[in-house]
């Protein structure tokens, strides 16, 4: 018999109890015992990417870490990121861009993508390449990816400018920090 | 694939950590950032029969000065080591490097300890300790020792490292305005394990003094060029013949074949990274 070890913790807002195995990660637990199928599993070596979600504020292979070592934390799964200002955004710009055509990388794309507007990335694409390096999209090209989360980017940055040059305007949303922190 | 079963400890204190390490009942294994035991334990290359997971030993987590060096614990991620005002004042070697080790999701969990231990042949880690002159310090129930970096790698996946031992933490001497230091590696792609690559630290360049060139994902480990290294010393930058020397003694290096390049090819792109690397040996201190 496996050992298995209580665990609590917040999902997309929710509180959540269980009881799991130490050999289940984190993102079959999702999927499995929660039934939030929105993040994907492809390789299950760190490799794909398509698994990434938020644990804590940071983006992490839900494939390469333990449901026990999420005891305490605060998840947040694709199912959620439309409730952040950047998440959401982000999301619009992938329909608008067209940057999904099968949809498997999409879960993972978004965590990277939020990750590195979050973190003040600019607009330059070769960085955007670089952030997203770690997440395999086999249907898209990745130009249409690239695209709509540069345009994120425009978007808030010239919205910062609009808002510098009308004093008294409300804060842009635009934040060099990395999410969580 | 989905790893094997296995019990499940995570100690809160270094003690209770080394005291089960060294019990004889139960073969247990360190879980660090689990960016290279976990994928290994999914493909079933390792099946440890308990996990002792580090995660939660504050003790092994800091970054801090100590005259001389920078101490870090083995338990700092490199995204944490990225954000460090300390790394990037003393350690400019890492700021360089650091972006290059895997992708962002990798180094928000993968650690500095973790990547030594391990002593994977493709990693960038082992090279920098060695270019940089690093000791690692280990610790067992009843012991620490401290180990240079030159000593402590042995081969594929070996070190100095006994099963009853932690890695405590890596102490790196910090860098003066004098020191130079260059980076260059190669890969398929932004993050991949690099075809071949280079870490080098002097602590002058004109003429070049104490130079170490350290390869990786060349050979069985990281692997210091001393050869190289004799033909540059004391010679300026722009001493043709002296490079040119140099670029011949890698011949000599024990050179191994992965699935994307030949020995002979990694031989070639050995000698590409060192000459970029030297091209542009940056200043120490930013
Ligand atoms: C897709 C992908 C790409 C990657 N690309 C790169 C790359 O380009 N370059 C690179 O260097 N790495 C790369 N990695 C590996 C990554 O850097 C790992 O984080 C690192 O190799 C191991 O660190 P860890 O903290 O994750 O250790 P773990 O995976 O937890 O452990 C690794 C080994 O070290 C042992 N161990 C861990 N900590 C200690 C300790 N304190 N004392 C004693 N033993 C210990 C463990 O028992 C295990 O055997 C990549 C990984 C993935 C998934
Ligand atoms: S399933 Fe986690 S990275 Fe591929
Ligand atoms: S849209 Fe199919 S893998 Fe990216």
């Amino acid at each position: 018999m496996s050992q298995k070890t209580n665990i609590a913790l917040s999902v997309n807002g929710e509180q959540v109890q269980a009881s799991v195995p130490a050999r289940l990660n984190l993102v079959d637990f999702l999927r499995d015992h929660l039934g939030l199928t929105g993040s994907h599993v492809g390789c299950e070596q760190g490799a794909c990417g398509a698994c990434t979600l938020s644990v804590d504020g940071v983006m992490v292979r839900g494939c390469l870490m333990l449901a026990v070592q999420a005891d305490g934390a605060n998840i947040i799964t694709v199912e959620a990121f439309g409730e952040s200002v950047t998440g959401e955004q982000l999301q619009q710009s992938f329909v608008e861009h067209n940057a999904l055509q099968c949809g498997f990388c999409t879960p993972g794309m978004l965590a990277s993508g939020i990750d590195y507007i979050e973190s003040g990335g600019s607009t330059d694409r070769t960085h955007i390449r670089k952030h997203i390096s770690g997440n395999y999209c086999r249907c898209t090209g990745y130009q249409s990816i690239v695209d709509a989360i540069a345009s994120v980017v425009e978007g808030r940055n010239s919205l910062a400018v609009e808002t510098k040059q009308t004093p008294g305007a409300e804060e842009s949303g635009t934040s060099n920090k990395r999410a969580g922190e | 694939m989905k790893a094997p079963d296995f019990q499940y400890q995570c100690p809160r204190t270094l003690n209770d950590a080394l005291v089960q390490l060294s019990s004889d009942d139960v073969e247990c294994q360190p879980l660090a950032g689990g960016q290279s035991l976990m994928p290994m334990m999914n493909l079933r290359l390792a099946q440890p029969e308990m996990l002792l997971d580090l995660n939660n030993i504050a003790e092994l987590s800091f970054i801090r000065e100590a005259g001389s060096h920078i101490e870090i614990g083995a338990m700092v991620r490199y995204a944490t080591l990225l954000e460090s005002k300390l790394i990037h004042h003393h350690i400019p070697l890492f700021v360089q490097a650091l972006p290059h080790i895997a992708h962002a999701a990798i180094r928000n969990r993968g650690t500095i300890g973790g990547s030594v231990a391990l002593a994977d042949p493709a990693a960038e880690m082992p090279a920098l300790l060695k270019a940089l002159d690093a000791t690692i310090e280990v610790v067992s129930k009843s012991s620490t020792r401290t180990i240079s970096a030159d000593d402590f790698f042995l081969g594929t996946y070996e070190t100095a490292l006994r099963s009853d031992e932690l890695v405590h933490s890596i102490k790196v001497p910090v860098a003066i305005s004098e020191h130079r230091y260059g980076f260059y590696e190669l890969a398929r792609r932004h993050g991949d394990y690099a075809l071949a690559g280079v870490a080098i630290g002097a602590h002058s360049v004109e003429p070049y003094t104490n130079l170490r060139i350290v390869f990786f994902s060349i050979s069985d480990c990281a692997v210091r060029a001393v050869e190289a290294e004799d033909a540059l010393n004391g010679k300026l930058s722009n001493d043709s013949t002296a490079l040119g020397n140099a670029l011949e003694t890698l011949s000599k290096l024990n050179y191994y074949e992965d699935a994307n390049a030949s020995s002979a090819t990694k031989n070639h792109l050995a000698r590409v990274v060192m000459q970029r690397a030297l091209s542009k040996l940056s200043t120490a201190v930013s």
